[in-house]
């Protein structure tokens, strides 16, 4: 920027920064700035890609003073560290000229059959010809998206719906329209109607995208007898499924519910993850998808990425030979049992009547909704200053619908630090409660918006 | 500048902290952590916690710039502790942060001092839930006019705060900006030009930098209009007549002098149409993000950042730690 003449304005005792000529009369001209070069020039996909007060106070939430019920992080406290460094060394010492070279682009072969063999457990048969390795489930729902949608494709969402999903479909212009839920899952016959109200206005959906296990933000389970009925009307309207299933088998009770893909290879595209059954970090997911699908998802990876991270494949490859990986998910499974049960208990005794709650079989999320009148967002400053944090629900949509919900975790703090949170969430409420009653119906939200509004993936 | 920071120095940048503009002051902090680098100061970075004091007190640096905004940053909290300490710092003392924190308090004093600030009325939730929040609505309606703006008397960032064109807006409001703190300023609201001026004290006296002018695309100066860069676009300096120009400088100087500030505020102004120069508030650890007003203004200045924080440091030091 080039400096500009001064503002000629001087104080009483006559020392300023007026070192510049007197302007002439009338408003002078100033220099002209947006702080960004760019502003004129980008794609219209980053609109709405702003700063956002919601994201601001989630820096809060990461400091140890906060009980934050926000993140997504698994626990990893329960992973047998020194065994898997023995294993990464023992894998650069023996292997490191493959584990750190380019690979495949669709993944390493030995993987992709231990893939299958993970996704066996729940009843999915694949083949490892059919897997595409990807960059976390994220990448595969990016790559999904990326062969599938153009702009103002119509996308069919649970409503609420995985954040990161929403943001994958954002970021290709797709619409979204969203299906209700309940206790029991995806509503059929809402879905059923939403396709033939869309069928109606000559509006072709590209896919419907479900979490139907231990959903995230929703904390339900799609019935047994749903998931076949969601298939049918699938088929109805020939319409292709995504099934998103990374916490399958972290299941508190029984075996996994068996997954849509499981009863259906030809319509539904199976993303997995090891980021909740093994580590984050390494950024392992995985795409199972009808053949012709797959030779594009290849394709797409390769243009994106070359190659899925070799040395991280390997990694997963070597811990899954080596440990008793199934073994540790058990050990998930019981941490994240008790971290629900100390949620439920914490909730019920007490959140004020009139909020309600989900109760997960599974995965890492509780859904709340509070009592009518209140907005999650608009809470959110208040339960900062009580050192607690949550994701406000309409974070989980995509159409400003959500704010009387929010969605807390139990995955990463302690059974302890979960009570202590509810505890001082709680109170919020309370609080908040009594300003709405003070100001009246009239107090609604402010403001609809939609945006950037989850948390980080680092956050705790 | 008085003299130079020398190299056997080591300055502490404090920023981050648990308000709710954590995230604007790291960002202020890492800004300021690098200009005082490049001017070739040692100088960490540390956020606020529990080993803050036992830090500095084992190991004192030799001067503190605290970045903090918000709570516990602008309201004096902070600076009491380095006091306490008797570790040497940027800007004003403590019992002159509490005056000026509070927007409602800070339009006191310097309306006393001559400047014109926007009627309003600063009231706690409490009062509303007393005395019947539907009547005094109704009451401040009448009194004050619409628009009105509320926000939190307490705050930064425009966190909070909304513009109220109709009465039925009101209680949205209000329980957005109760959200943020107990109290709320409501403001006459002043259409005209936005602009900042900031005082810095760099050298024998007083001086204002060029006045900045705030344009936001979307016509609010939001949180949003703030950090999103493009999303607003600044003038300097500000478009308006020499006479404006001129009384803005002094309403910031002003308002600099009458709260006892010291080595560097960020006063917020509107010049309305007839050109008189309304006073909102004054910052005493103004922004300093990429995005923020006052590196702007240094740079319009044709002053380099990291100079003018050097130059204040080096007064700090030279000033000692307070008894």
């Amino acid at each position: 920027m080039t400096a500009t003449p001064p503002v000629p304005g001087t104080g009483p005792d006559g020392l300023s920064a007026s070192a510049g000529p007197p302007g002439p009369p009338g408003p002078r001209t100033g220099h002209h700035t947006r702080f960004d070069a760019y502003v004129d020039r980008y794609a219209t996909r980053t609109r709405g890609m702003t700063a956002s007060e919601i994201r601001a106070l989630f820096s809060v939430a990461s400091r140890p003073e906060v009980v934050s019920l926000a993140g997504g992080m698994p626990s990893l406290s329960g992973l047998p560290l020194d065994a898997v460094a023995a294993t990464v060394r023992d894998l650069v010492a023996t292997r490191g000229a493959t584990a750190l070279q380019y690979g495949s682009g669709q993944g390493e072969p030995g993987l992709r059959q231990q893939i299958c063999d993970v996704m066996a457990i729940e009843g999915v048969d694949g083949h490892p010809d059919d897997v595409v390795v990807t960059v976390g489930s994220q990448q595969g729902l990016d790559l999904v998206t990326r062969i599938f949608c153009d702009p103002g494709d119509v996308v069919v969402c649970e409503a609420p719906s995985y954040v990161g999903a929403l943001g994958v479909f954002r970021a290709y212009e797709c619409e979204v329209v969203h299906v209700e839920m309940d206790g029991q899952g995806l509503i059929p016959e809402a879905l059923r109607q939403a396709l033939a109200r869309l069928a109606e206005i000559g509006r072709r959906v590209k896919f419907c995208y479900t979490v139907p296990t231990y959903h995230n933000p929703a904390g339900v389970t799609l019935t047994a007898a749903r998931r076949a009925e969601v298939l049918a009307i699938c088929a109805d309207y020939d319409v292709l499924v995504i099934e998103d299933n990374p916490y399958g088998l972290l299941g508190f009770a029984g075996e996994p519910p068996r997954p849509l893909r499981a009863d259906e290879g030809g319509r539904v595209v199976y993303l997995g993850s090891f980021s909740k059954t093994f580590a984050p970090g390494l950024r392992v997911g995985w795409v199972l998808a009808p053949h012709a699908v797959r030779e594009k998802l290849v394709l797409a990876q390769e243009s994106s990425t070359l190659c899925p991270p070799a040395f991280s494949q390997a990694v997963v490859s070597a811990y899954l030979a080596d440990h008793d990986w199934r073994g540790q998910v058990k050990q998930f499974c019981e941490l994240y049992r008790e971290r629900r049960d100390a949620m439920l208990e914490a909730l019920t005794e007490q959140l004020p009547t009139g909020a309600r709650w989900t109760r997960p079989d599974g995965g890492f999320y509780v859904w709340l909704t509070l009592p009518a009148g209140l907005d999650a967002k608009a809470m959110l400053p208040r339960a900062v200053t009580a050192r607690v944090a949550y994701v406000p629900g309409t974070a989980f949509y995509a159409d400003g619908f959500g704010s009387r919900c929010l969605r807390l975790s139990y995955c990463h703090p302690t059974p302890e630090r979960i009570r202590e949170g509810v505890r001082r969430l709680a109170a919020v409420v309370e609080r908040e409660r009594e300003l709405r009653e003070t100001f009246g119906a009239g107090a609604g939200p402010p403001h609809l918006e939609t945006g950037y509004e989850s948390p980080t993936p680092d956050l705790t | 500048m008085t003299e130079a920071a020398t190299s056997s120095q080591r300055l502490l940048v404090v920023s981050g902290g648990l308000s709710h503009e954590r995230d604007v002051s790291l960002r202020s902090g890492r800004r300021v952590t690098g200009a005082l680098r490049r001017h070739g100061l040692e100088t960490e970075e540390r956020d606020v916690g529990p080993d803050l004091v036992r830090a500095l007190r084992d190991d004192p640096p030799s001067c503190v710039l605290p970045l903090l905004h918000g709570e516990a940053g602008e309201d004096g909290a902070l600076r009491e502790v380095l006091e306490l300490v008797g570790v040497p710092y940027v800007g004003a003392r403590p019992a002159a942060c509490r005056l000026a924190f509070d927007k409602s308090v800070a339009k006191v004093v310097v309306a006393q001092a001559g400047l014109q600030t926007p009627a309003s009325v600063a009231l706690p939730a409490e009062t509303f839930r007393e005395v019947g929040a539907a009547i005094v609505m109704d009451t401040l309606v009448e009194r004050l006019g619409l628009p009105l703006v509320v926000k939190p008397a307490r705050g930064g960032s425009a966190l909070g705060c909304s513009v109220v064109r109709a009465r039925n807006e009101l209680p949205a409001a209000m329980v957005g900006c109760f959200s943020y703190g107990p109290v709320a300023l409501v403001e006459q609201f002043v259409a005209g030009a936005e602009v900042a001026v900031a005082v810095i004290e760099d050298g024998p006296s007083a001086r204002t930098l060029p006045a900045v002018e705030i344009r936001p695309d979307s016509g609010i100066y939001d949180y949003m209009a703030r950090y999103t860069a493009g999303a607003t676009e600044f003038v300097v300096p500000a478009e308006v007549s020499d006479d404006a120009g001129a009384a803005c400088a002094y309403a910031a100087l002003t308002a600099h002098r009458a709260l006892g500030l010291r080595d560097l505020s960020r006063s917020d102004l509107v010049v309305d149409a007839d050109g008189t120069v309304w006073f909102l508030e004054v910052n005493v650890a103004p922004g300093m993000t990429e995005t923020s007003l006052v590196p702007l203004a240094v740079e319009a200045a044709g002053l380099d950042l990291g100079t003018v924080c050097a130059g204040l440091v080096a007064r700090a030091i030279a000033r000692g730690a307070e008894r």
